[in-house]
């Protein structure tokens, strides 16, 4: 067996999975909140990376270096995504909260198509190069032709993400807070929790994550378009129903098993069979564990 | 006896009768106008391929008209739509013939190319496509009768292959595609004309899917298979993507690719890795002076319009036409044919013939390289 190929096949398959998981993440937790499935979740991320092109382009022509440029694009980026999410939740899904629950749903494909046509209108349908705002550096030689520096960059930010969303939700007041609305939405209002503004939280923090992965990808393969969100969004949905939808952890271990299973199938078989494997392994696992890997299968609410 | 004789005068007036008929209609056919058809695409969505060949056809003739004419008779237009659907090709084609069509320009899809040429071909009606790349239109030697003023789709693969194995001497070829029609089926005969010249290998023949997150598997996959050229079917996000990552992984391989490659934008997006990257692209012709006056013909009667897709190609196939005509001294279909592909024409495109198949020689694809931020043609 060949090692070496085998370790860069698993940490291409980490870079990939990372960024499934930081869309995946924003599926996940709006889905355990209002149990919507927001499908303009993935142009929120096309949108983060525009704005990031848009402000490392202002950014380099006043003349920063590269790292000052990476910071700034990101928080304008994701400030720009988070009020997107915050506004989309507003308008399309907050007026439709107790329609039946179709109506948010196709809300949601309307809100996508709307997001994809508005930036193809004001941008272009073109390609668009994107600067490399992660700064390269060489490693020592047996790891550098394993993993570039923007590589490892995904992982790191991926897994810090990760923890402070961790800690976040498990030991901060917004954190039980959000908890408790999953658990029991018309309980947390009785006892006094402002579910909306929890809600309105879970949208903007999911979206930030979305601007962070948009930020990431399009610095690490170097273009992006307006239709750069339909793939990557409907990606990290498959990862996060791999892993159960409403579940945190099981948002990203489904999307590290996705990235994995692409990148060992093109790999070891071919790139032809890249989504066959990666659908193939949804279906089976939807079959003998219909909530996911790490989903809990909850009875129906009465 | 009697009734004999009755007979015999009614066969010989029918007889007479006959024979004028049949003089009748030669006379008219050699004396009349030469009727030229334009079929292709002229309404609904695929009308901006045919449109500028039906303009193409319009200036040609007219330039033509005014220099009296071929061997003395005026040149008549009749323009047929076909909406590029076979199954309204076959009517137009129908009609065409019916209104004793001499030769046709036309027509302008691959699929209603096809479906039309069996009934051009029933009547000995010579067919000249301008846009129709299909390779098997000629390379089966099903349509005699057929010719192009366009290279076939594998005639870029021809060149890829050739480029790849006598100019830069490479030995181990990998060979992608985008699962598309366009780039499989030019990957397919990439990997076809290695297999057949035994001049180098394919160490990896795979399609990539379009709009992935990202391609370091499939890069991985081409440092591991040792190959030193990258033979690529497919459009130009795909390959910024590639090549980008490739160059990120410091991989020096050779990357080849196709017209879908050879556009700015590819070289605005990869940026600095674009530099050294090979795309065929169409014969550079912006230096012809008869595709110069076409061009400027075209502009001076269509308000100052660019003249659009295959308008040079519809320009050429209709003096390559005309020409032969010209040069037969008839429309007979054999002299005709035989002119076609024995006389050389000047057109927009160069000086041009055809082979026994119906290809246009001397029309084709250059090899083209990124150079400083441009795509330079190679000699």
């Amino acid at each position: 067996m060949d090692w070496e190929y085998f370790f860069e096949l698993l940490l291409g398959g980490l870079t990939r999975g990372s960024i499934y998981a930081l869309i995946a993440l924003g599926y996940t937790m709006v889905y355990g909140i209002i149990e919507l499935i927001n499908f303009a979740h993935g142009e929120i991320y096309m949108i983060g990376a525009f704005t990031a092109l848009i402000f490392a382009s202002i950014l380099t022509l006043m003349g920063m270096n590269q790292l000052a440029v990476l910071v700034l694009a990101s928080i304008a980026a994701v400030i720009y995504a988070a009020a997107y999410g915050f506004t989309v939740e507003k308008i399309a899904y907050k007026p439709l909260r107790h329609a039946p629950r179709l109506s948010p749903l196709i809300s949601a494909i309307g809100m996508s198509i709307f997001l994809q046509n508005y930036v193809l209108l004001a941008q272009t349908s073109d390609f668009l190069p994107f600067p490399s705002l992660i700064p390269e550096f060489e490693f020592m030689e047996p790891v550098a032709h394993i993993i570039s520096s923007a590589e490892l960059l995904i992982i790191i930010t991926t897994a810090v993400v990760m923890i402070c969303l961790t800690i976040l939700i498990k030991f901060t007041r917004l954190g039980k807070a959000m908890r408790a609305t999953a658990q029991d939405r018309t309980m947390a209002r009785l006892v006094g929790i402002n579910v909306n503004r929890v809600i309105s939280s879970t949208f903007v923090i999911g979206s930030a994550l979305a601007a962070i992965g948009g930020i990431l990808i399009a610095s690490h393969i170097g273009m992006i378009n307006f239709y750069i969100g339909f793939i990557a969004g409907i990606k990290a949905f498959t990862a996060a129903v791999l892993g159960g939808i409403g579940s945190i952890p099981g948002a990203v271990l489904g999307a590290l098993v996705l990235g994995w299973t692409e990148s060992f199938a093109t790999g070891y078989v071919s790139s032809d069979y890249e989504d066959v494997f990666a659908f193939a392994l949804l279906v089976l696992i939807l079959i003998f564990r219909p909530a996911g890997i790490l989903g809990r299968s909850t009875s129906q609410k009465v | 006896m009697k009734i004999y004789f009755g007979k015999l005068l009614k066969s010989m007036a029918v007889a007479m009768i006959l024979f004028f008929a049949v003089t009748g209609t030669g006379l008219a056919a050699d004396e009349g106008p030469i009727k030229l058809g334009i079929a292709g695409a002229h309404s609904g969505d695929l009308a901006s391929y045919g449109i500028p060949s039906v303009r193409a056809a319009e200036l040609a003739v007219e330039h033509r008209n005014a220099m009296n004419g071929v061997l003395g008779r005026k040149i008549e237009l009749l323009v047929e739509d076909d909406v590029c659907k076979p199954e309204v090709a076959t009517n137009t084609a129908t009609k065409l013939v019916s209104q004793d069509v001499h030769v046709v320009v036309g027509h302008i899809c691959s699929g209603a190319t096809k479906a039309a040429l069996g009934i051009y071909k029933d009547k000995k009606v010579i067919t000249m496509s301008p846009s129709a790349t299909n390779p098997a239109l000629t390379q089966s030697g099903d349509y005699p009768n057929f010719y192009r003023t366009i290279a076939s789709d594998d005639a870029q693969a021809r060149l890829e292959v050739d480029f790849a194995t006598d100019v830069l001497k490479l030995k181990k070829i990998a060979v992608l595609h985008d699962k598309g029609d366009y780039g499989k089926g030019l990957a397919e005969f990439a990997k076809q004309f290695i297999e057949q010249d035994k001049k180098a290998e394919v160490v990896l023949y795979e399609g990539v899917t379009p709009g992935a997150v990202d391609y370091s598997a499939v890069v991985q996959k081409i440092k591991r298979s040792d190959a030193d050229c990258v033979i690529f079917g497919g459009y130009h996000p795909e390959a910024s993507k590639i090549v980008m990552q490739m160059r990120k992984k410091k991989m020096d391989t050779v990357f080849i690719s196709d017209d879908g490659v050879k556009d700015d934008t590819f070289i605005k997006v990869a940026g600095q890795y674009a530099e050294g990257v090979y795309a065929t692209g169409p014969r550079d012709t912006s230096k012809n002076p008869i595709a110069i006056a076409a061009i400027a013909a075209h502009k001076e009667k269509f308000n100052g319009e660019d003249p659009g897709a295959f308008f040079l190609n519809a320009y050429a196939a209709t003096l390559a036409l005309l020409n032969a005509i010209e040069k037969a001294g008839s429309t007979d279909y054999d002299a005709v044919t035989k002119a076609l592909q024995t006389e050389y024409v000047a057109t927009p495109l160069g000086i041009i013939r055809f082979d026994d198949r119906g290809d246009a020689i001397g029309i084709g694809f250059s090899m083209y390289q990124v150079k400083n931020g441009v795509y330079t043609e190679i000699e």
